[in-house]
Formats: C-alpha cells, structure tokens, sequence
C-alpha cells in the first residue's frame, strides 16, 4: 500500500489514475489524502507518512525539496485558470473584465495557495483591480460557492470546471491573458514504500497516466 | 479541619492530574515554539488588528443574541411539558454534534441567496446574508448557542421548584417568578453557559467560513486569519493562535472575576 499526497486539485483524476494503477499492480492499492499543497507540503515536514506527493505549484515542491521532505520532483501536468459561474449567470458574466464590476460577488482562493496566486496575476495582468466577496481556503471551496449560486463567479482551474459539468458554467480565458501552473511529483524521501512509490510516479509520468489526465482537461508538461 | 481541605483520595489526584496535563500540554507547547521576537511586529499588523477586533465583536454579539433566546429557549425546555419536548431537547443539541463546516453548508442552504429561507429575501429585497459580517455572527450564534441553552436548562432541571412554588402561592405572576426566583438562583449557570458560549464563538472557525467566506475585514476573524496563515507562515500561524489564546484567557478571567464576586454579594 501506498500513500500518495496530492493537491486538491488533482483529485479526481489522481482518484481514477490510483485505481488504473491498482488495476496494472495487482496488491498495491494507493490511498490517497487531498488538501492544499502547502498544508500537505507542511504535515511531510512534520513527518507524515506519504510515499509520493503531487503539488500544485513548483513553489511549494520547492519547499518540499529545500526542507528534505522530497529527494528531487518532475512536473507531470499543468493547468490553466478558468471563470466558473453557476448555470443561470445571475451576475450577467461573460468575460474577465466583468469580475471588476460593482456588484458581481467574486470568490477566489486565498493568495498564499497557489490557485490564489493565480487569480491575484491574472487580475494584475489584465490590469483589473476586483474586490472579492470572499478569498478562500482551497480551489474546492471556490466551486462549492459557485455551485451553491452564493458568488456570481469564481476564479478556478480549467479542469474544475470540466469536473463541475452541468453544476457551473465556464468561461474560458484567452491564452495570452492566462496564468498557468505546474504539477511536480516526486517519491517522498522517508518513504518506507521507495520502489512502489517510484513506480506510480513512473506510471503518472506515463503515456497512459498523460492520457487520463489529459481527458480530465490537464495539459501536458 | 473543614471538608474542602481535607486531602482527597490519591487515585483521583493522579486521574485529575492527567487529565490537566493533557489540556495544557499542546497550549505548553505553543508557547515554548511561539516566535517571540515577531510577535509585537505581528501585534502592530493591521490586518491582525482587524482580525482580533472582528473576532471579539462578533463573539460578543453572538453571545448576546443567544443570551436573549437562548435563555427563554432553556426555559421551555425545562419547564414546560408539551408534545414532542425531547425531541426539541435533542435537536438543540444536534449544531454540537455537527461537524462545523457542515453547519456552515447548512446555513448556507438556508439563509444564503438560494437558500430556503435566504432565497426570498434575496428575492425581495436584492440583499443577502452570506459573506457579511452579520453572517459571522449568526454562524458563531448557531454553533455556540447550544452550549448556553444545555447548560441552563441542566441547571434549571436540577432546581428544587419548591422555590419557585412558593413564588407563586405567594402571588407572584409567571415572569415575576422568573425574575425574582429563578434568574437570581440560575446566575451561575447562567454564567457559565454565557463563558462556555462565548468561548466557543470566539475560536468558531469551520461554519464561520464556510458560510461568512474569508474577506480579511469583514469576515476573517482570528481563527481563520490562524488557518489561513498556517499555509504560508506556520510561525505567524503559531504567533497569531497566542494572540487569541491570551485574549481568550484574559477575557475569561475577567468575566469569571466578576460573576464570582457578584455570587458573593447575592
């Protein structure tokens, strides 16, 4: 068994890639814990018992690396940004530029999380200044807001809107204004599973684990 | 030699012991990890000022509201007999047992712009309750009224009524007993379920943001400017949990201070 550490982003598809992996290695079953990545990078400072762990940012791998948690990273996936509304727009929402709008109720993560830091370069970028109703703990929290109809629209990740299907609305931001971001995986240094650990990073690293993640909306590396 | 000084059994000193021991240890703990020497650049910090104000306002109004209800509320539970009272009793306890983020969602669906009740009012009036300060004080209200109303109305079961009889047969109306008998015997545990109340809406974190979101200002009050300091500055996180550690104590002490004395002088 083997314990994986992943952003919170990377749960579904991580949740289908373990099972595809079980599948392929019989009598190693994968367990997963989500969180944020700089909370997880944290509890393997504290010496939590993760075999592998997914970031969702260089950054915060880089944290990993400097405080020893992690021998060296590869990035496996990236990921773009993306404005979910809930299905009936009631904010009357169709490009980024309306997030500065008075009176659109806008969510976005919290800027020490990576999806956080995002928004805040994607509002710089575009030279909007938005006032959000709410900066939140984690991309998940951003889409329940958004799904729950309490904000007019949300800052998240391409592939959270794809996952979301008919519960939000997308709106796509044009490439030359967006903000990307990269996964890098890599086996914990305490691991007590090194070979199993090594062999689901291979297999994330693999055609086949590009192929899932790319049908969940991920892009390459 | 007077009852209270007498040295009590040595098996329940060594339990007592370690039960004190296990409280304090991680509070002991925070202290000797704190970063002292950040800690008044910490203090001067505006948006830690905002927080720790925010917080104690809050928590004061909630306390308050659930004072005003939460009071009557244990009252009908404890005295007066209708259909389905232990039902009412389990059901108020029901927010204690709730994981707090879920209170939160279940606030959200109830009084948020699309929920149950929350959806008319929106529709109305175009104004809605989440993300507002108002909605810190009603999830703080929510999640920390239930320990006021067990507490007094525990208390109010456990009185002897004769009291309370003679009142009346003295002529004195319902409310004029209520006033003149009950509250005046209750104030200790009234007192206590107020501190038990207040302490609990002041560390209120899980139902705070999921249903007051986190706008530093207006909706982060310390526990979660703690949470979320913790993912980029676990020091400042550790800094910041002392900050309401000491003011949660000094409050405490302070209200306990007071109640203490005026049970002297009643």
């Amino acid at each position: 068994m083997i314990t994986v550490y992943a952003a919170s982003s990377l749960k579904d598809v991580f949740t289908l890639l373990g099972k595809e992996f079980s599948a392929a290695h019989p009598g190693t079953t994968v367990v997963f814990s989500f969180g944020s990545s700089s909370t997880l990078a944290q509890q393997l400072t504290q010496g939590a018992p993760a075999d592998v762990f997914a970031s969702a940012s260089k950054t915060t791998m880089q944290t990993a690396v400097t405080a020893g948690s992690v021998t060296t990273s590869r990035v496996f996936a990236t990921n773009v940004l993306e404005i979910a509304t809930p299905p009936d727009d009631p904010g009357h929402v169709s490009a980024l530029a309306d997030l500065a709008r008075s009176g659109v109720k806008v969510a976005v993560c919290q800027p020490a999380v990576p999806c956080g830091a995002g928004a805040a370069e994607l509002f710089t970028k575009a030279g909007l200044s938005v006032t959000s109703v709410s900066q939140e703990a984690d991309v998940k929290s951003v889409l329940t807001k958004v799904e729950l109809g309490e904000v007019d629209a949300g800052v998240v990740y391409v592939t959270d809107v794809k996952a979301a299907g008919a519960k939000v609305r997308g709106i796509e931001i044009p490439t030359a204004s967006n903000v990307s971001t990269s996964y890098p995986i890599g086996v914990v240094t305490a691991s007590t599973e090194q070979a199993a650990a090594a062999e689901f990073v291979a297999f994330v690293l693999s055609s086949a684990g590009r192929q899932t993640l790319a049908a969940a909306g991920f892009g390459g590396p | 030699m007077r009852r209270g000084r007498a040295l009590p059994p040595w098996s329940l000193t060594v339990l007592a012991a370690l039960a004190l021991l296990f409280l304090l240890l991680p509070l002991l703990a925070l202290l000797l990890r704190a970063p002292w020497a950040s800690l008044p650049r910490l203090l001067g910090e505006p948006s830690v000022r905002d927080a720790l104000r925010l917080s104690l306002v809050t928590a004061v109004i909630a306390t308050s509201v659930a004072t005003v209800v939460g009071v009557p509320l244990a009252w009908v539970l404890a005295r007066v007999d209708f259909p389905g009272r232990s039902l009412a009793r389990a059901l108020v306890t029901l927010p204690l047992v709730l994981p707090p983020v879920v209170g939160g969602v279940a606030l959200l669906l109830a009084l948020g712009r699309r929920g149950v009740v929350g959806g008319l009012i929106y529709d109305w009036t175009g104004w809605s309750l989440p993300f507002s300060t108002a909605a810190v004080v009603v999830a703080e209200t929510f999640v920390a009224m239930p320990f006021l109303v067990i507490t007094v109305e525990g208390a109010l079961r456990g009185f002897d009524q004769r009291y309370e009889e003679a009142g009346a047969m003295l002529g004195a109306g319902r409310l004029t007993v209520l006033r003149r008998v009950t509250l005046p015997m209750l104030a200790p545990s009234l007192a206590a379920g107020v501190v038990l109340c207040f302490a609990r809406a002041l560390g209120e974190f899980g139902a705070t943001i999921t249903f007051a979101g986190n706008a530093p200002g207006r909706t982060q009050t310390m526990p979660l400017a703690v949470y979320l300091a913790l993912e980029d500055d676990p020091q400042a996180a550790i800094a910041l949990s002392l900050v309401l550690l000491v003011v949660s104590l000094a409050v405490l002490l302070l209200l306990r201070d007071r109640w203490l004395r005026r049970d002297l002088l009643t």
